[in-house]
């Protein structure tokens, strides 16, 4: 059957099991639009802003585990959508964005809302294509979505000018797409595994370092059977979170800059790192040139252009992390008697560790008459549902709720890792929610990040999810202050946001709910009244407002340099 | 270290983009880049010669490895493969230097492609040193325009890598 571009476009994403859309429409795109007007499989949410509606795909795919979808107009739609881009390109979210684009002649002209989305977007997506003709749209959107799912998954742009929207062609869905230059390794080489389990029974000192690809590749059950089996230590990073239940005693919780005392001590102190779909970011590693100085380094990942692009690697595996702990652990399962002999080996390791965790454990100062943040957030962490979904936006809220909240589960923290874009909190919780509406879905903000893209709100009342939105307002950009009170001599240049705003009768204003709290004492009711109340509800805590993330490893230090007490 | 790394890639609008972004985005460094279709007109061949330690070499390598549009990435180290490169170049040629401009070219087996009273246009072609060469004896007789194409290359012996 004959259809339009703009049919075959809706049909493909219906045959790829898209069924929720965040869009924005806009005149090239406006026959997308009256497709979906009487197209009744996909939901189309309307956010306020389309770089919101790209962080809402964002959300829904982390949440997930699916593709995310966004739609928006050529020229500045487009352009809005790019920090959602970028975002979800450096944490390896698979999102698929479809922008309008003026019809084909007009390409080149400066033509009104015209903008060349493709030179824009060519280095923050794993791919994008401009589809030309109508007879392509169903094979490109195939590969778009192959692309995005497949390998380390990442966002793909498929820019379609009107006219192709607006032809016809017949509609044929590939089932399956080969693309010759393109694939992606899936198993680990048998070689690599068999040394591998031998280097990690030969050490006296290991670590396990979990990263986001843990998360993404869906290997958390075999990376904690592998630890628990062997009582080897854990850390996560920020996107690592939830990859290793923060409350199983092998847990070391967070590393690098604002990673706890023992996680830090114990990289530092290593004699065998085995890196699990982490990219040893500069946020983790601190100083490369001290960075686990004694250890040999295991660096497992699907991406093969993450390995020695910054730290030195003894061992390499290239593979799905689902695949390569999978048949080690199967190794390590055929050794018998030598697991035993190595839990003996390493059990100076784990007391040496455990003394570290008893002599700087993770703390702050509680007080009876100002309201501290990590009280908030381990609030919120013995109130909420065991399975709530956390969305953080980026700086100190995000930190303290990393070290605090106590992640269990995958895929329930939702934060700008890599990017660290600010607002992308609440249109993540936003597309997190569209996609569990029965699930405790909690935006974690600051004052500041909060306002970059409050315009959501608007989006939460009207498709009614009720996400519930804690704001920590310390009435500054907190972690650029904590960066001037540390290094810049207190000099607060443009940081403290100086005009006090009314949350509660903001939120009244979109028709939500607000309550607020100011004292430590009210903390708890406040939450609890917020979980009891249907809808979207705003929670202001007025916290400590020079309270600081600590510990800190300052820029360009070593992880054992870290500043405790400031 | 000098590498010459040779990439095919699907032949389509967009992707000499796509690799040269590449190279600026990581502050890869291209000394020059040639590019023309292959037998097969569904693939494109580059050949790309850049410098960097080993360990930036092998990122540069995976980083074009990991380009959706890319097929295949030769890293052709020293000696493994034949580099042939082609220069046009206009030189100053009054009544005195002509005849030694002359035996220049015949000495580089080089060709006279065009002529006018005060001026010869040369076709050299060889490896990236021969061309090197001819220019520093050309040099001081009155360069005035040169044109280079960078080296393409290809792997030396039986074994053929397909397009």
């Amino acid at each position: 059957m004959k259809m339009t571009g703009a049919r075959i476009l809706l049909e493909c994403l219906k045959l790829e099991g898209v069924d929720t859309v965040f869009g924005y429409p806009g005149g090239t795109v406006i026959n997308i639009y009256d497709e979906l007007f009487s197209f009744k499989d996909i939901r189309h949410i309307l956010p306020r802003h389309e770089q919101a509606g790209v962080h809402a795909a964002d959300g829904f795919a982390r949440a997930t585990g699916r593709v995310g979808v966004a739609i928006a107009t050529s020229g500045p739609g487009a352009t809005n959508t790019v920090t959602g881009i970028a975002t979800a390109y450096m944490d390896s979210i698979p999102l698929v964005v479809i922008t309008g684009q003026v019809p084909t002649a007009l390409i080149g002209n400066d033509a009104f809302q015209e903008v060349d989305i493709i030179g824009i977007t060519r280095p923050c997506t794993k791919h994008n294509f401009l589809v030309k003709d109508v007879k392509d749209i169903a094979t490109i959107i195939k590969k778009a979505f192959f692309i995005a799912r497949t390998g380390r998954p990442g966002p793909v742009l498929v820019d379609l000018p009107k006219d192709v929207q607006i032809a016809t062609a017949e509609f044929h869905y590939p089932d399956s797409i080969e693309l010759r230059s393109y694939k992606p390794t899936v198993e680990g080489h048998p070689k690599q595994i068999e040394k591998a389990v031998s280097m990690l029974l030969a050490a006296k000192k290991p670590v396990i370092y979990v990263g986001g690809g843990a998360i993404s590749g869906d290997a958390a059950g075999e990376l904690s059977a592998l630890a628990t089996k062997l009582h080897i230590p854990v850390t996560t990073t920020l996107m690592g979170l939830g990859a290793f239940p923060e409350d199983n005693p092998l847990s070391l919780n967070l590393l690098g800059m604002h990673g706890t005392y023992f996680a830090n001590m114990a990289v530092t102190n290593c004699d065998l790192l085995v890196a699990v779909g982490a990219r040893f970011d500069d946020r983790v590693t601190g100083k490369i040139a001290t960075f686990a100085p004694h250890a040999k380094i295991i660096h497992m990942d699907v991406d093969p252009t993450s390995i020695r692009k910054n730290v030195r690697v003894d061992l390499p595996i290239v593979g799905q992390v689902k695949d390569v702990l999978g048949r080690m652990l199967k190794t390590v399962e055929e050794c018998g008697d030598k697991i035993a002999a190595f839990h003996a080996g390493i059990e100076p390791w784990l007391v040496e560790i455990d003394g570290w965790k008893k002599k700087h454990p993770m703390s702050y100062k509680q007080t009876a008459t100002v309201i501290k943040p990590q009280f908030v957030i381990q609030k919120l962490r013995e109130l909420s549902e065991s399975d709530a979904i956390v969305a953080t936006d980026v700086g100190q809220h995000q930190m303290w709720t990393a070290q605090f909240f106590g992640f269990r589960e995958p895929r329930t923290l939702l934060s700008s890792g890599g990017l660290g874009t600010m607002g992308y909190g609440l249109p993540a919780a936003m597309g997190a929610q569209a996609a569990f509406p029965n699930r405790q879905v909690i935006a974690v903000c600051g004052d500041g990040g909060f306002q970059m893209n409050l315009q959501e709100m608007a989006t939460l009342v009207q498709n009614r999810l009720p996400v519930k939105i804690v704001i920590l307002n310390n009435n500054f950009l907190g972690m650029v202050r904590q960066w001037q009170e540390l290094f810049f001599d207190k000099r607060y240049s443009q940081t403290c946001m100086e005009l006090p705003i009314d949350f509660i009768k903001l939120a009244e204003a979109f028709g939500a709910k607000g309550f607020q709290a100011t004292r430590p004492d009210e903390v708890e009711a406040t939450i609890k009244k917020a979980f009891e109340t249907p809808g979207p509800v705003i929670m202001e805590f007025k916290i400590a407002r020079e309270e600081k993330v600590l510990p800190m490893v300052p820029a360009g230090a070593s992880l054992n340099e870290m500043v405790l007490n400031a | 270290m000098r590498h010459t790394i040779t990439v095919m890639v699907e032949n389509e609008f967009g992707v000499l983009s796509r690799v040269a972004g590449l190279f600026s985005g990581r502050g890869f460094n291209i000394d020059s880049l040639s590019v023309a279709p292959t037998n097969d007109e569904t693939i494109s061949r580059m050949t790309i010669v850049t410098r960097g330690d080993d360990q930036i070499l092998e990122q540069i390598s995976k980083q074009l490895n990991k380009l959706i549009d890319v097929i295949k990435v030769i890293d052709f180290t020293d000696g493994e493969a034949i580099e042939r490169e082609m220069a046009l170049i206009k030189v100053t040629a009054e009544e005195s230097a002509r005849a030694e401009i002359l035996r220049i070219a015949d000495i580089f087996r080089a060709k006279i492609i065009d002529v006018t009273t005060k001026s010869f246009t040369i076709e050299a072609t060889g490896a990236p040193a021969k061309i090197d060469a001819i220019l520093e004896l050309l040099r001081p007789l009155g360069l005035k325009e040169l044109v280079r194409t960078g080296p393409v290359a290809i792997g030396r012996g039986a074994k053929a890598w397909k397009g």
